[in-house]
């Protein structure tokens, strides 16, 4: 299944809310267009829900971290929201967690951004 | 890509009928999606010229995958490890150290020309006197 992307405003925090699989050949270079996209109209505000991306490979991986260090270089955060259990792991086995904000609900996520 | 679909596919297919439960399946099919992955970008240099070799086996014991590419080779021991801090950030690398981890065992072999990748996931606990997991890297 290759990843859909819709966008959301919440509190002047945009919410992309991804479904499906962030892998080579399969959305990572969607994912950092969006990115790239939001950040250039000037969105400095950027969260990941993730509740239903079951599937992330290396590159996918390496794209979320672009996107991440690209952002900070351009004053912008993109944090991550929702992660299932094997997203989880994944970011847990790589040492990721450490470097992203991550939040089990929306609310706590946006909040967060104030 | 669609060759690693496939390869993939065939991983789940063969761990779904060994009866792992679904998280090693995951782990599995993970490994060996990187794996062909890095034969064809890496290996290959995404040539369309040149192809991957998989196979794939269910001993009894083990599940045993083997990924083989035609490309001019690589020493597994120079890969920095993506999860210290100084390589933290970085965007690529963490192809190979996903499946060390998520695999039991992980052999290299050169092929000359090719290197030629082993991953081998155990159907039951490891014995108490081999513990460790286990690697070789066979520059020969």
């Amino acid at each position: 299944m290759a990843l859909a992307i819709a966008s959301r405003e919440v509190d002047g925090v945009t919410v992309l809310d991804l479904s499906g699989r962030i892998t080579l050949g399969e959305g990572s270079v969607q994912l950092r267009d969006s990115i790239r996209d939001l950040i250039g109209k000037g969105q400095r505000r950027i969260l990941l829900d993730l509740g239903d991306v079951n599937y992330i490979d290396s590159s996918g991986l390496g794209e979320m971290v672009s996107a991440y260090t690209s952002a900070r270089n351009q004053g912008a955060t993109v944090k991550l929201l929702k992660l299932t259990k094997k997203v989880h792991d994944l970011l847990q086995l790589t040492k990721l967690y450490t470097v992203f904000d991550i939040y089990d609900d929306e609310a706590s996520a946006i909040a967060s951004y104030k | 890509m669609e060759s690693v679909g496939e390869v993939e596919a065939a991983a789940d297919q063969l761990a779904t009928e060994a009866g792992l439960d679904e998280e090693a399946r995951f782990h599995v099919t993970m490994a060996v999606h990187e794996a062909a992955i890095n034969a064809v970008l890496h290996g290959n240099d995404y040539n369309p010229a040149l192809h991957i070799d998989v196979s794939m086996e269910n001993t009894g014991k083990s599940l045993v995958f083997v990924i083989a590419d035609q490309g001019n080779g690589f020493d597994p021991k120079c890969l920095p490890d993506p999860s210290v801090p100084e390589n933290i950030l970085r965007g690529t690398g963490r192809g190979i150290f996903l499946i060390r981890s998520l695999m039991d065992e992980v052999h290299f072999r050169q092929l000359h020309p090719g290197t030629e990748l082993t991953l081998i996931k155990h159907l039951s606990p490891a014995s108490e006197t081999n513990p460790q997991k286990g690697e070789t890297a066979d520059g020969g």
